[in-house]
């Protein structure tokens, strides 16, 4: 193992340049425990994102040697190419500043694809009891583990090119959501992600799922959106 | 690419892929006899078959392509909301009148 890992982190907002600094190479150490060193010992005022450090918050993605990972998971010794590692914001958001993206927008489309558990009883109806081999909730359980890191939403061709696309997380969600039988809301939320910028939107390019740290396939959930509001179609429901 | 655009899209699709079979079928029947203008002219002036199986190539192909060249300009150029529309109808329109010109040439 070399001493020293040499680390480009991107400085500033959008207009930016990427800054050199060289910090010790340690084993078992991740990305983000880089990215801390530097802030804590060559310059204070690097700013980037992070909280639970054990891959549960979805606070600390960035890009790492161009792709974007969580990096509090993603060990140096994986990710390092002739001892270097170019650490940069998430892809496809606006930058704050640093390596801290601005996830705003990531959050607005979750919001616009109704990803919102609407309820379809109230507290003094008893609670509903949902088999977990029944088809609509094995459905769901295999989308469920969405931490909201935004890796995918970084890693999609059709959200770079296409603004108003929703994007993998906010549909995969809304697939979750359209297999939850306790829902009341899927007449709106079919409704949300059929329209221009939806699930028919997405390519199948399948970076999501390539790139996804949860091992989460939003590109099958977006196939099963686009099976689901194509039958509310045929039917006259949208 | 909403909903209604994406069923018409997959179902002009489904038309399309046996017609272009035969289409294929039909161009090496022809090559291969080495039929003439006149004679191909011949078998298809006043068919209703022919002005069908091509008119309806024509329009499947046209709501396709335009449909296609919505999506394409939607991501790679500034147009948004009424101005796609505006191309996509103005590119469609234009490919079936094209097509359907050249179809009545050989049937009519």
């Amino acid at each position: 193992m070399a001493d020293m890992i040499e680390v480009l982190l991107w400085r500033g907002k959008e207009d930016g340049r990427y800054q050199t600094f060289q910090v010790p190479q340690r084993e078992n150490q991740t990305v983000l425990d880089v990215v801390s060193w530097v802030q804590r010992n060559a310059d204070p005022t690097l700013s980037y994102r992070f909280a639970c450090r054990v891959g549960v918050c979805g606070s600390c993605a960035m890009t790492v040697n161009g792709r974007p990972r969580w990096t509090c998971r993603t060990h140096t010794s994986r990710v390092v190419e002739n001892g270097r590692l170019k650490i940069g914001p998430l892809a496809n958001l606006p930058v704050i500043k640093d390596l801290a993206a601005d996830l705003q927008p990531f959050f607005e489309k979750w919001q616009q694809a109704k990803g919102v558990f609407a309820p379809s009883k109230t507290r003094a109806d008893p609670v509903e009891t949902i088999s977990p081999a029944s088809a609509p909730r094995i459905a769901a359980d295999a989308a469920i583990e969405c931490i909201n890191c935004a890796v995918c939403f970084a890693a999609c061709d059709t959200v770079r090119w296409n603004e108003d696309y929703l994007g993998p997380a906010a549909l995969n969600r809304a697939w979750t959501l359209v297999n939850d039988v306790r829902d009341a809301g899927n007449r709106e939320r079919l409704a949300a992600v059929a329209a221009d910028g939806g699930c028919h939107a997405c390519h199948s390019h399948q970076s999501c799922q390539e790139h996804c740290p949860n091992k989460l396939n939003p590109t099958a959930s977006i196939a099963g959106l686009k099976r689901r509001t194509m039958q509310a179609y045929i039917r006259g429901e949208l | 690419m909403n909903i209604r655009l994406y069923v018409l899209q997959r179902a002009t699709a489904a038309i399309m892929a046996p017609l272009v079979l035969a289409h294929i079928v039909i161009i090496f029947y022809a090559t291969s006899r080495g039929l003439s203008a006149a004679e191909i002219l011949g078998r298809t002036k006043g068919s209703i078959g022919w002005g069908l199986f091509y008119g309806l190539f024509v329009l499947a192909a046209a709501t396709h392509g335009a449909i296609g060249l919505r999506a394409i300009a939607s991501e790679w150029t500034p147009l948004r909301g009424h101005a796609l529309d505006a191309l996509m109808w103005g590119f469609g329109v234009a490919l079936a009148a094209l097509g359907l010109r050249a179809v009545s040439a050989v049937v009519l």
